[in-house]
């Protein structure tokens, strides 16, 4: 794992020190909140409707046990004992006085951590596939490519005042977990003549106008990945819409020039700069790639887990829900749901947090990863280990069989805590997840993908969900437009509209019906929700979502 | 013809705690929105954003919220406030605390 060196060190305690002064400032006055405001968003600090709300960066979501147990120690000493794992593999806590936010900020320095463009028009956390350096399907750990880029992004001279805000995901398997074609830059590395190189995919995005992102080119040589990418954002940061916020992202510059145009200007503007990176960057990878070795997996007898798994039913469930392909062997991939049936997807306690990091230093070589799906990665645990793990983790209420599954739901804040929000999410995916364990199909249901946004903003990535949900006001009253067909992996698809939205007391019964519905459509047990809607088409689905109009129309 | 005036309370964020707080009649900022005052016509609306303003120390984001007179004071008309005036749904956190202590 990435440490900070010296300059990294001193820039995050440097900025820690600016902040505290401006936090002063605006105490005594001197400075309007019109002046304050821009300064507490690029420190991650938002105001919303209950509260302050500190966003912390998690870079490509990648943490170690100390690093997680002080996020534990902010939520207990700073906020009320929890914190909420985001879309964006961030943390947030919804809480914070704004005299304590410098001290946090402090605190968060001491483990290499901090919220510095979490917020503001500027790159954002650069996110990554959950599974980088343990995923059996991986041609190489794009985290190091990830630190790069955000060292480079921070505090880039020339990128502070971009039209928007501007996101970066990379992964480097070919079965795509970092949803890459959402984001105004997706990489994904690929493999041409045995040397790894990326397609790069360009103007992706959720929110009011979604759409998929295109490639601009299909293999660019990693020496030429940071150029390329600094080429692809100064064009845009150029062309951009500062006229309309609306109109501002890369996605409508691609849609309104076009992708053969931005690749041409993209194209020559790397020409132009190419030859200023000296290497310097190539020397900074290497360095940084040094510190991502993987870890010494040990090899062990796996027998007692497999003898585990046949004599306890609920540790077998887990293991078949929760546990991920490792690329050693002997080991796996353990995803932690923090989506217990009927709780806040996303949120962990701060005891919780410290159970995590306990159980990553004593069997997970002292690795944690947060996944955009919300919840928490052990990426290395050796088999031996996992009926202890699994037994810790029932302790801590965090053993829910859940991955994958209709009770596995993204969720943003919405209108329980978001100014920006127009309807709640949390509580219609704490019911949704509720009604399907109370009829207990969940497991006979199979692989699907349920995401809720509680406005048009789309943070809950409810365009990319097999059933997305989007939380509207209708005339001062919360409605909930559900979309269908939606994928975020590499066969990526924005959901179409079923039709009108529902209220709140009929949008929870409304997916019940339609996730039974689907399951007397499907051909066998084996076809997914996705699969179905692809062979059938959206029209049985709305008949079984809207059965009156169908009778009116009989 | 100008649009009917609809009755408001002016709302903020208090600028140490963040939580949500309503200008009352006399002046200060009660986190209670059943203190705040009722707002009728729109010349006594802009006087009171106008006051917000100079109050920068205390609060930020002061805006204009719809509300309607109830038996105990003014109350929200729109969902949103009734958040902001009762807290999170997910947890017993923000202002139901408090509520349900002072009914006790």
């Amino acid at each position: 794992m990435y440490k900070y060196n010296d300059f990294d060190e001193s820039f995050v305690r440097e900025r820690v020190a600016q902040f505290r002064g401006q936090v002063a400032r605006r105490v005594d006055g001197s400075l309007t909140e019109d002046e304050f405001k821009p300064l507490r968003l690029m420190n991650g600090l938002y105001l919303q409707l209950h509260a302050y709300m500190l966003r912390v960066a998690v870079p490509y979501g990648t943490l170690n046990s100390a690093q997680m147990d002080m996020l534990a120690h902010l939520a207990q000493t700073y906020d009320k004992g929890y914190g909420h794992f985001t879309t964006r593999q961030n943390i947030q806590y919804n809480w914070p006085e704004l005299s304590d936010v410098p001290d946090m900020l402090s605190d968060l320095a001491d483990v290499g951590m901090h919220a510095i463009q979490t917020s503001g028009n500027t790159i954002r956390n650069v996110t990554a596939d959950h599974f980088a350096g343990a995923a059996a399907d991986e041609i190489a750990d794009p985290r190091p490519v990830a630190e790069l880029l955000r060292q480079w992004s921070t505090d880039h001279p020339e990128f502070q005042f971009l039209p928007r805000k501007f996101k970066i995901a990379i992964t480097g398997s070919p079965n795509d977990r970092a949803v890459t074609k959402a984001h105004d830059i997706g990489l994904r590395m690929v493999l041409r003549d045995g040397a790894a190189g990326y397609e790069v995919i360009v103007g992706g995005g959720l929110g009011r106008t979604p759409m998929i992102g295109k490639v601009i080119t299909d293999f660019l040589p990693q020496t030429d990945l940071l150029p390329y990418v600094e080429a692809i954002v100064s064009v845009w940061n150029r062309l951009g819409r500062r006229d309309n916020k609306y109109k501002s992202r890369i996605k409508i510059t691609v849609h309104e020039h076009g992708i053969d145009e931005i690749r041409r200007l993209v194209d020559a503007r790397f020409a132009e700069i190419r030859p200023s990176f000296s290497g310097v960057d190539q020397i900074m990878l290497a360095e940084i790639e040094a510190q991502f070795t993987s870890p010494a997996f040990k090899t062990a007898d796996t027998k007692g887990y497999e003898a585990v798994r046949l004599a306890n039913p609920a540790f077998r469930s887990w293991t078949d829900t929760n546990l991920t392909q490792h690329r050693a062997d002997g080991y796996a991939i353990v995803s932690i749901s923090i989506k217990k049936h009927g709780a806040t997807p996303g949120d962990a306690t701060a005891d919780q947090m410290r159970v995590m990091a306990n159980l990553a230093r004593t069997y997970g070589h002292d690795e944690l990863r947060i996944s955009h799906e919300q919840n928490i990665i052990l990426p290395h645990v050796h088999k031996s280990y996992l009926p202890k793990l699994y037994a810790a983790l029932r302790s801590a209420d965090l053993a829910t069989a859940n991955i994958g599954l209709a009770s596995d739901i993204i969720a943003c804040p919405g209108m329980d805590y978001c100014a920006l929000a127009t309807a709640r999410s949390i509580p219609i995916a704490q019911e949704i997840a509720a009604r399907f364990d109370e009829l207990k199909i969940e497991h006979d249901i199979g692989a699907l993908k349920i995401k809720i946004s509680g406005c048009i903003n789309a943070c809950g990535h409810h365009h990319v969900g097999h059933i997305g949900i989007l939380g509207l006001d209708r005339a001062g009253v919360e409605n909930y437009q559900i979309t269908l067909g939606g994928d975020h992996t590499e066969t990526a698809a924005v959901g179409e509209r079923a039709g009108p939205g529902f209220n709140a007391a009929e949008i929870v019964p409304a997916i019940e019906r339609l996730v039974l519905g689907y399951m007397d459509l499907r051909q066998a047990p084996d076809e997914t929700f996705l699969e179905a809607y692809r062979r059938l088409g959206v029209a049985p689905f709305k008949a079984i979502l809207y059965p009156q109009e169908k009778a009116n129309a009989a | 013809m100008p649009k009917d005036f609809t009755p408001k309370v002016v709302t903020a964020n208090r600028l140490m705690q963040g939580d949500a707080v309503w200008l009352t009649a006399n002046g200060y900022w009660s986190s209670d929105i059943h203190d705040a005052e009722f707002i009728t016509d729109e010349g006594t609306a802009n006087l009171r954003m106008l006051g917000a303003e100079t109050q920068a120390h205390l609060i930020a984001g002061a805006y204009l919220a719809d509300a309607a007179m109830g038996d105990n004071g003014p109350e929200p008309t729109h969902f949103r406030e009734d958040f902001r005036a009762r807290g999170p749904s997910n947890y017993a956190h923000g202002k139901q605390v408090h509520r349900v202590e002072n009914n006790v």
